[in-house]
């Protein structure tokens, strides 16, 4: 099969490369620019491991084809640091908060709760739980991603982060 | 898992992707959210030679208000919406379905025009439009034509659609105000389809139902439009009686698979609990 030409924006970068057009964007990010922050979990679109912001929108990147992100924007986990290199207030907030035990989960749900707070800067415990309804963690309980979401809210916000008695 | 390969079109008109469908023939599968055909094509369930990926075509997306119809765009996505005030405020039982199909991830692609034409019975949208009284635009070479939600449906996965046709937009009238309306779905997570779903759009006069008409997901290979169930209420107040005929009025109708959620006596017996809940509160509401 012939391959595509592909250009597109990747934590600031512009990239290319020479794809199948039946490859995922995963697979794209993953293989050919050797990132592999953004991990595959189900690769049935439900597990939300490969989770990435494509202009603006949170997407599942096992379930887009590379040849579909052309001109697009695209930001993944290591691109989620500060521009200093010091963490990011959802990294620091899973820090702190202890918001992963494998951390398998944790590049999907950080960057879900990435464009969780640009669209809504202050959500309700629900909102988050809601939020993050589309990436499943096996180790957690979600309790402390939770708390490491309200962590960098707070931190973003300049309000104070009080942790919810037990 | 990686899906077999084929050749990408990316049009930038409707009139090209009419014409590459056309051309291609049946070995050619049109693209909208990709979210029901791609896990289908890496699961190598779904082998098309050629994707025309219907994203390019800036006239397939937006929601806008043509009298006392709403009409949206197919490429239009549940996140769009569940953004959109319009849908909140004309068309509440939109926004309440688009809330619950799949999840955050999901609805920022998935769309209204491949929800409603896959012919999934799964899906939610079909019998909300059947309920609504909506219909969908098809354009194919020959033109286009209009074609109620409720003539659309014809087996799983089969619909209305003629090879080479294209569903382009969803037009729903909408409900009069102060209608009444809810969707309730029993599903076992988040992302999952449902159980058992049942939509219900109803006007009270007097504190009796005036008009009501009640759709049910994945209960049959269609979905289907529950008019027995819907007439048993109608001039009631909708007291425990009433409830109970209109349940068993839509489970006579309903003959869902058994599967992973439930054997098909289970399935019935939470429809007819749908369709009670669905009716109570879209008159609450009221």
């Amino acid at each position: 099969m012939a391959k595509t030409h592909i250009t597109m924006k990747v934590n600031g970068t512009e990239v290319e490369g020479l794809v199948e057009p039946r490859t995922l964007l995963v697979h794209f990010i993953r293989e050919n620019l050797q990132m592999t922050g953004t991990h595959i979990g189900c690769e049935t679109t439900h597990c939300g491991a490969c989770t990435v912001d494509i202009d603006g929108m949170s997407i599942k990147s096992c379930t887009m084809f590379a040849v579909q992100a052309e001109g697009s924007d695209v930001t993944t986990i290591e691109g989620m640091a500060n521009a200093d290199g010091s963490l990011s207030a959802l990294q620091e907030g899973f820090r702190m908060m202890h918001g992963l035990q494998c951390g398998f989960c944790t590049p999907g749900m950080i960057l879900r709760a990435h464009r969780l707070l640009k669209e809504n800067p202050s959500p309700t415990e629900a909102e988050i739980r809601m939020g993050i309804s589309g990436n499943i963690c096996r180790c957690t309980g979600y309790q402390n991603i939770v708390k490491a979401i309200q962590y960098a809210a707070a931190k973003i916000n300049g309000t104070q982060f009080q942790e919810a008695a037990e | 898992m990686i899906p077999g390969p084929f050749n990408y079109h990316r049009p930038a008109s409707l009139a090209d992707a009419v014409n590459l469908l056309a051309t291609l023939g049946d070995e050619a599968r049109p693209l909208a959210g990709g979210h029901s055909l791609v896990p289908m094509m890496k699961l190598r369930l779904a082998t098309p030679e050629h994707l025309v990926d219907l994203h390019g075509i800036a006239g397939l997306k937006g929601i806008r208000r043509d009298g006392n119809r709403l009409v949206i765009g197919a490429m239009t996505t549940q996140h769009e919406l569940l953004a959109s005030d319009e849908v909140a405020k004309s068309v509440p039982i939109l926004h309440e379905a688009a809330l619950l199909i799949a999840d955050p991830q999901v609805r920022y692609r998935g769309t209204i025009g491949g929800n409603v034409a896959n012919g999934d019975p799964g899906n939610d949208m079909p019998a909300l439009m059947m309920t609504l009284g909506a219909s969908y635009r098809l354009e194919g070479k020959s033109g286009a034509r209009d074609v109620a939600a409720a003539e659309f449906y014809q087996g799983a996965y089969f619909t209305a659609l003629e090879p080479g046709e294209l569903l382009t937009a969803v037009s729903i009238p909408v409900p009069p105000a102060g209608h009444g309306s809810a969707y309730e779905k029993l599903k076992r997570k988040v992302g999952d389809y449902a159980t058992a779903a049942a939509a219900v759009v109803l006007t009270m006069s007097g504190g009796k139902v005036a008009t009501c008409a009640i759709g049910l997901t994945n209960l049959a290979e269609t979905p289907l439009l529950a008019t027995d169930a819907a007439n048993a209420v109608i001039g009631t107040s909708l007291d425990e009686a009433s409830l109970k005929k209109a349940a068993a009025a839509a489970q006579a109708i309903m003959s869902p698979a058994a599967d992973a959620r439930g054997p098909v006596e289970y399935r019935k017996h939470v429809g007819g609990i749908m369709v009670m809940r669905a009716l109570q509160r879209a008159a609450r509401g009221n």
